[in-house]
């Protein structure tokens, strides 16, 4: 298959028609041989795709924001302050939270594949697994920030974390200046994917419509 | 291995490309070989390492042509030949041509519940660590044409060990078939300035998670 792809990569539009026939071709395959249940594709597919995503972990932060005790518990052993919340299993069994300050700003890459903390964000954007982020963000991490639109202070230190095994690692951002007393709905309502993986910060409250 | 899989610190990839509003899948066939390489696992048998292994186990060439799910495809297509679930002739031919083999099928109804369990690195450790918070640690020199999971930038460096994690699953040998052969692992925090050099961003701090057997005591 290897010659197959250096081929067809000079044209990109009938790659695309290949693996898409290739992939019908092994759906068929797998369902008559019986080896796939095709209510299981649909059931993984549904949860991934409305059930399991960044609202999860920004409940997760809104709730450390508002509640010094959770904020507390997460940063002691996040695996279990996140399951308290209901958020379990694949790709977060070993979750570790940290926590940006005003001296600290925390980013999250996974430079040797895609791992990624899905019970609490979901599946990765294309970014996070595309080689200019997973090459350089261990080296030249304020320029990508940059390409985030995102200028931090010259004295802030960046902390990269490599997700190298099964530890999965939650950014808690700044809580934004002016969002006392918002409830913990409208809190999570200023937390972002982008802000979660450290290439981003929490919205602020003016930037959500009431 | 030392593949192009293992990206920290090269060059020339240009800039990341942040979509807005990007979407879960960009293209039908992402659904479906997404869904299709977990619900193979139990099918399968593989476990996360092995699966790691035949994504990154190919031509530098074609690992940087290969979209990410092409790069799951590739992988699942890998793992199904040597197991003789599907072969190379059944996806040429898109249809069975072999009969099928006695393994168990990830119903519907398992769906939810194994994906909340998860599957725990987590072993209970049979040694004491052999680091401690705050100590000086070298990254060993390895270059195994076999799987690892110590990133090349940090090899030969020297970090400090911040945080122990208990003992996980050694993913250098149960990538291959081996035992769990459990281990301590540690986040490893390194200087900028200790894997890039004078020129190195002064701010900047990279932790790698790395198992025992990584690391030698520093000074």
């Amino acid at each position: 298959m290897s010659n197959e792809h250096r081929h067809h990569h000079d044209h990109d539009h009938s790659e695309l028609s290949e693996t898409e026939l290739r992939v019908r071709a092994l759906e068929t395959i797998l369902t008559e041989k019986g080896y796939v249940d095709p209510a299981a594709l649909d059931a993984l597919i549904e949860t991934y795709e409305t059930k399991v995503g960044p609202r999860n972990g920004a409940r997760v932060v809104a709730k450390a924001w508002s509640d010094p005790a959770y904020r507390q518990r997460l940063l002691h052993d996040a695996t279990a302050a996140i399951a308290e919340l209901g958020y379990t299993g694949r790709q977060g069994e070993h979750i570790v939270a940290v926590e940006n300050t005003p001296a600290t700003h925390n980013m999250v890459v996974c430079t040797l594949c895609s791992c990624y903390p899905w019970p609490v964000l979901g599946l990765p954007p294309v970014w996070y697994k595309s080689a200019p982020y997973r090459s350089r963000v261990v080296k030249e991490p304020r320029a990508v920030l940059a390409e985030f639109g995102v200028t931090l202070p010259q004295d802030i230190t960046i902390r990269v974390w490599d997700s190298t095994a099964e530890i999965r690692y939650l950014v808690i951002p700044m809580r934004p200046d002016g969002s006392d007393g918002l409830s913990e709905d409208r809190l999570a309502d200023l937390v972002t994917r982008d802000s979660m993986i450290g290439t981003g910060l929490a919205r602020q409250p003016s930037e959500v419509a009431a | 291995m030392n593949g192009a899989h293992d990206m920290g610190g090269m060059d020339g990839f240009g800039p990341v490309v942040p979509e807005p509003n990007e979407a879960l899948f960009h293209a039908a066939w992402e659904r479906r070989a997404f869904a299709l390489t977990l619900a193979m696992g139990r099918p399968g048998g593989w476990n996360i390492d092995m699966s790691r292994f035949a994504r990154e186990n190919r031509a530098p060439i074609d690992y940087l042509s290969m979209s990410y799910y092409q790069l799951w495809l590739a992988g699942l297509e890998t793992l199904m030949a040597e197991r003789g679930l599907v072969t190379a002739d059944e996806i040429a031919a898109g249809r069975p041509l072999h009969p099928r083999k006695d393994v168990p099928v990830l119903a519907a109804a398992d769906v939810a519940p194994m994906l909340a369990r998860g599957t725990s690195t987590e072993r209970t450790p049979s040694v004491p660590a052999r680091f401690g918070i705050g100590d000086r640690v070298r990254a060993r020199e390895l270059h195994p044409r076999t799987h690892i999971r110590l990133p090349r930038y940090v090899r030969g460096r020297v970090g400090t060990v911040e945080l122990a994690h208990g003992a996980h699953v050694f993913p250098d040998s149960h990538a291959h078939g081996g035992a769990e052969q459990p281990q301590w692992l540690y986040t490893v925090a390194f200087e900028a300035r200790d894997l890039w050099g004078d020129d190195a961003d002064p701010t900047l701090k990279v932790s790698v998670d790395a198992w025992d057997s990584y690391l030698e005591p520093a000074q």
